[in-house]
């Protein structure tokens, strides 16, 4: 049982939170809890605190309108927390798409898809471009343009208000990254993700490398959405620094070695 | 050294076109998206265009809503996805006094001021200020029109008397009865769709559209002379010529009985 904890805590503590968070909302929509209502896009915490997606709140000033006070109250709440001691961990403990990609990936590892599958190389900088896509679209057509596509928002807002052909967004996803690209969605596409890889790049929490213990399993290159991070892997003792780390931990648990931990970022030190 | 330039050109060409097709196809998918040119918003939505712009899609004004009036747009409603939209003929909205629905929006979407009256120097809610839309009545299904004895519409609105009032008229058919005809006003009509849902027809045969759907637009240049206060526009206007015929050099009088020989 120990074991099991040792090697799965944080995967444990992240499927918590998802569904946690998942069970709040739901229960804002159907039976009037207060604590967290609304969605990802935007909600309101405890009736009284508002949060806002800031990626979104970002778009629709791009289309030229003029927020009001509670969404970008919100937004920088959001940012702050992400930015310091988030880094890019929406994507590993709060986005339900998380849960949807993790299967196929683990999947993909069970049934060993990896040796057979046909391989496409697509740039991990998608993501970004996306991203700069999304801002000129929702300024030349005057309304936040990734937000009327988001699978996220589909997944999430089907979950609390009702899914409609929602689930056909879920399953394109799934299929995408079982066979077509791994990690395609969460790691090439979903500027969400790059969104908060750019937010999260200077955040206190970071996994650190501890390059002596390290046996060169690659148990962590295996399991990592995110692989290229962890370039420093039996080169070098630092920290994880790409803001694209998702901070969810799985390396840590996969090692066998005590090679990676959870540290906090030493910002006397260079490079960190 | 130019084979590597190259190189990089074409690199380059390539991003930008994969940018350029993705990007394409994206704006054309949400460009037809946004266009709902039917669809009824919540209470207080700014101007359809401003709304898409601003509405994050968190569905706080559609959980705030009571009696579940408001429904968030899901893939499949044909409607731009996450947006808040209602369907009076289903459940139409009841006009709460307090408006539980507008203040939660965190971005403006809907618009507090829109259902703010001054009261005394304070501020107060007032529901019949909001403009969802407007009813509109099909007078060849409306029972009332062909002299059957129905006012449930009348009798469902929340502004009876002002939004919809009766309007009598001779029933030529019968000769000696009265048909008793709902009529909609829109300077009072909030579009809440009470009337709708009423309605006892089939397909209801009074119906709520969006009020740049249904409403037309006279212009500026049209003047109700008996009113003094539109008269008043004509005031330190420049423009205004009176045009000469040879006919109109003359009163109307002296030109209609021109050339009548009246011994």
């Amino acid at each position: 049982m120990s074991r099991i904890w040792k090697k799965y805590r944080f995967l444990i503590l992240r499927r918590i939170s998802q569904i946690a968070l998942l069970v709040l909302y739901v229960g804002g929509n159907y039976w009037g809890w207060k604590v967290l209502q609304g969605n990802l896009s935007s909600s309101s915490l405890l009736g009284k605190i508002p949060l806002a997606d800031p990626y979104a709140v970002l778009q629709i000033f791009s289309t030229g309108a003029i927020v009001a006070a509670d969404a970008i109250i919100g937004a920088v709440i959001i940012t702050l927390f992400y930015a310091l001691i988030g880094g890019r961990a929406f994507c590993s403990y709060v986005c339900p798409v998380n849960m949807v990609t993790d299967l196929a990936n683990y999947l993909r590892r069970k049934w060993k898809l990896d040796k057979f599958e046909k391989k496409w190389w697509a740039s991990r900088n998608i993501r970004y471009w996306v991203m700069g896509l999304s801002f000129v679209l929702s300024f030349l057509l005057g309304t936040a343009a990734f937000e009327l596509v988001s699978p996220i928002s589909i997944t999430h807002r089907g979950i609390i208000f009702g899914m409609g052909f929602g689930w056909a967004a879920i399953l394109a996803i799934f299929l995408f990254d079982l066979f077509i690209l791994k990690n395609g969605w969460c790691g090439h596409i979903c500027p969400l993700g790059g969104f908060y890889s750019l937010v999260g790049r200077y955040n206190l929490f970071r996994v650190r490398h501890n390059q002596p213990n390290c046996t060169l399993c690659m148990k962590c290159k295996e399991v990592c959405p995110e692989k290229e991070v962890l370039y420093m892997i039996g080169k070098k003792s630092q920290i994880v620094d790409m803001g694209e780390c998702t901070l969810c931990g799985r390396c840590v648990e996969v090692c066998d070695d005590d090679a990676l931990y959870f540290s906090i970022r030493d910002f006397a030190k260079k490079g960190e | 050294m130019d084979q590597k330039r190259r190189a990089f050109l074409v690199s380059m060409a390539q991003n930008v076109a994969i940018a350029a097709t993705g990007g394409i196809l994206w704006a054309a998918y949400i460009d037809e998206a946004k266009a709902a040119p039917l669809i009824l918003r919540p209470p207080g939505a700014r101007k359809e265009r401003d709304f898409m712009s601003l509405c994050i899609k968190c569905g706080l004004c559609v959980e705030a809503c009571p009696y579940d009036t408001l429904r968030l747009a899901k893939p499949g409603d044909h409607k731009p996805l996450g947006t808040p939209y209602y369907i009076p003929r289903e459940v139409p909205c009841y006009m709460c006094d307090d408006i539980p629905c507008v203040p939660p929006c965190p971005t403006g979407a809907l618009d507090i001021d829109s259902v703010t009256r001054k009261e005394n120097g304070k501020k107060v809610f007032d529901i019949t200020l909001m403009r969802m839309g407007v009813a509109i009545v099909d007078i060849k299904d409306c029972i009332a029109y062909w002299g059957i004895q129905c006012d449930a519409c009348y009798r469902a609105c929340p502004l009876l008397d002002k939004a919809i009032y009766m309007e009598m008229r001779r029933n030529e058919r019968t000769g000696k009865h009265a048909k008793l005809l709902p009529v909609v006003d829109p300077d009072y009509c909030t579009g809440c769709g009470l009337c709708e849902h009423a309605c006892v027809t089939e397909i209801a045969a009074i119906k709520v559209l969006p009020r740049d759907v249904a409403l037309g637009k006279v212009g500026t240049h049209y003047v109700k002379g008996w009113q003094g206060s539109d008269e008043n526009r004509l005031k330190g206007s420049k423009g205004i010529k009176t045009t000469v015929t040879p006919r109109s050099k003359k009163s109307p009088v002296e030109s209609l009985n021109e050339g009548i020989n009246f011994e």
